[in-house]
């Protein structure tokens, strides 16, 4: 196992762990303000990759892409909100999981009604899709750098919102008491749509990153989905911190046990047992890191509810 | 004794009691017809209602939201895959030891998620789901992502009774009558009544010298084990086993199932089962695009109840 290989891998469970924080940190305050389970998220990271890759079709240019497709995938958030999500607020966790899940039958079949059901792909300019020498012989995609430089941005914005500003306080306030809160005269109402279409172009916008690497198709949220669900429990519902800490340890540990499982099981076991056991155990660790932590912490490493 | 009981579930359940009759008479009129095509639809929709069934039971009686149900009915599947490959084919042992992974399954994963609460609960059981489906996704043996075919159907003493798949169809339904009854019988006794006192009231439950979790868990991995002799059933008339078994659409479709009936009716879920299935079924004939169709409906059943009926909502 040499150095760069390693600094490759660090790197790229770096880039998974944002794309998740992008997805979780929307969802996870959807959970925390309103208790609502939202199982339609991947389908807004989707959907935000799709209007990206049609968009930027359309105009032509990357970047006019890339922000009009952030601004669909808002708008689109603002319709669901107005039209599905703002009716089942106050019903029980059960319908709204029928509800949301009934949004992936609809979005993902609809997807590909209309785009087909292949991958399409977003095609990077040509100053963006080189990569960068990082020491001497070993290079790194440049838009795997960016992916980790928005991640950090976002995230730093968000940190700024929450912490700083009177929304922020108010969505503070409403992940612990939401009634309290109403209570005070707030309109919980449009807290929630904010909260709501915000985290939907966030999800949008984690698509269009992720979406420029491995390609646009329908189902493309349904992974992302689970693996942002096990970002938030172990996060922590409704901490956005949580979310952050719990995304990167989940990407760094999903990759690198993708990685290097079989070489470490290859210490203990045979070669063929070891090349059969590695990917199974590489695809479980993150469930049994989440099983660890909920063990020890049933609320998550960041409870906001405390 | 027996005629008074039909009489009450007749008055009690009318919708119920209607549909069982017609489904009873348009399987016999299919087997003195030689009709073969509507008992493979048949057997499936029963299958699931007893999978349906089984969550039911732990959501309606304990307020447990599993959002990975499909994963001990998978494991049931997988098991007899297994044991059919190692040259075992007996139903009995068949089913004795899918029961026994599917609870002891869900035991163990119960142990942590049911330390949790609401959505947590929801998630928790997704992400154990998930992980049995990436296990058996990356186990070569079973063909991996692809899955593999059932070498044998299991067998009666040696006599191959789910050759036919009506013969599994009124084997499905027999057994999802006798579930049906069990549940009922097990939801009256002094247990089912702990049971739902735990998840309508834990403080008092609590503060009544109760234990909620050797409750909770009991019921949970017994789901678990009930689940997975559904999926023992179905393996045997798929012929087919994949991960896709234990894919957590299919826990999505078992949720489906028991919502669409209503929790607070005993045989809601029964009738949720058979609705969807035989809805997918009907739209599946009409369009390719037919999770499109079928997603507008529940979305519009969902939205539309919640404006009609208040009453039936049940949040745990």
């Amino acid at each position: 196992m040499d150095f760069a290989l390693l600094a490759v891998q660090i790197l790229n469970g770096l880039d998974l762990g944002f794309i998740l924080f992008l997805v979780a940190s929307g969802l996870t305050l959807v959970f925390g303000v309103m208790d609502f389970i939202n199982l339609a998220h991947g389908v807004q990271y989707m959907l935000g990759a799709y209007f990206a890759a049609a968009l930027i079709a359309w105009s032509g240019s990357f970047w006019l892409g890339l922000v009009l497709g952030a601004a669909a995938s808002l708008a689109m958030g603002l319709v669901l909100e107005w039209t599905v999500f703002r009716h089942l607020a106050r019903a029980g966790h059960l319908e709204q999981v029928l509800a949301t899940f009934a949004l992936i039958l609809i979005f993902t079949d609809g997807v590909s009604m209309i785009f087909g059901a292949g991958a399409l792909s977003i095609n990077l300019p040509a100053s963006l899709a080189q990569s960068v020498p990082l020491t001497h012989g070993f290079s790194y995609p440049l838009w795997r750098l960016i992916i980790i430089a928005a991640g950090l941005g976002v995230a730093l914005l968000l940190w700024a919102l929450i912490a700083k500003t009177r929304l922020g306080m108010l969505v503070r306030a409403g992940s612990t008491h939401p009634q309290t809160v109403q209570a005070l005269g707030v309109d919980i109402d449009r807290l929630f749509l904010m909260v709501f279409a915000f985290g939907a172009m966030l999800a949008g916008f984690a698509g269009t990153m992720a979406g420029a690497l491995t390609g646009v198709e329908p189902t493309m949220g349904d992974s992302v989905l689970i693996l942002a669900f096990v970002v938030i429990v172990v996060g922590g519902v409704g901490s956005v911190r949580g979310a952050l800490i719990a995304a990167l340890l989940i990407g760094l540990v999903d990759t690198l046990g993708r990685a290097f499982a079989t070489d470490i099981m290859g210490l203990f076991l045979s070669r063929s047992s070891a090349a059969s056991a590695g990917p199974a155990l590489a695809s479980m660790l993150i469930y049994v890191l989440m099983a660890l932590v909920l063990a020890v912490r049933p609320s998550g490493l960041f409870a906001s509810g405390d | 004794m027996l005629p008074q009981r039909l009489k009450n579930f007749v008055r009690h359940e009318p919708t119920t009691a209607l549909l069982a009759l017609v489904f009873i008479i348009a399987l016999l009129a299919g087997q003195v017809l030689g009709v073969t095509a509507p008992t493979t639809l048949l057997a499936r929709a029963a299958i699931f209602a007893m999978a349906a069934l089984s969550l039911s039971f732990i959501l309606g009686q304990g307020g447990m939201v599993s959002l990975g149900h499909a994963a001990p009915m998978g494991l049931g599947a997988y098991v007899t895959l297994s044991l059919s490959m190692l040259g075992f084919k007996d139903l009995f042992l068949v089913m004795a030891c899918a029961f026994v992974a599917g609870a002891t399954f869900s035991a163990l994963t119960g142990l942590i998620a049911l330390r949790t609460r609401g959505v947590y609960f929801i998630m928790i059981t997704l992400a154990f789901a998930q992980m049995a489906y990436y296990a058996m996704s990356s186990l070569s043996v079973f063909g991996g992502t692809d899955g593999i075919a059932l070498p044998v159907r299991s067998t009666l003493f040696g006599w191959p009774l789910l050759r036919a798949d009506s013969a599994t169809a009124l084997l499905a339904v027999l057994m999802l009558g006798v579930m049906f009854w069990g549940l009922s019988r097990v939801t009256r006794s002094r247990f089912g009544m702990a049971l739902r006192a735990s998840h309508l009231n834990e403080a008092r439950f609590t503060a009544l010298g109760f234990e909620p979790l050797p409750y909770r868990l009991l019921a949970y991995s017994f789901a678990g084990g009930l689940s997975a002799l559904a999926g023992v059933l179905l393996a045997n008339l798929t012929d087919y086993i994949a991960p896709s078994f234990l894919d957590w659409h299919r826990s999505g479709e078992l949720i489906v199932m028991v919502v669409l009936g209503g929790v607070a009716r005993p045989a809601g879920a029964i009738l949720g089962a058979f609705a969807l299935i035989y809805l997918e079924s009907l739209l599946g004939g009409l369009t390719q695009y037919w999770n499109l169709a079928l997603g507008l409906i529940l979305l519009a059943i969902v939205l539309l109840r919640g404006r009609f009926e208040g009453a039936t909502r049940i949040t745990p």
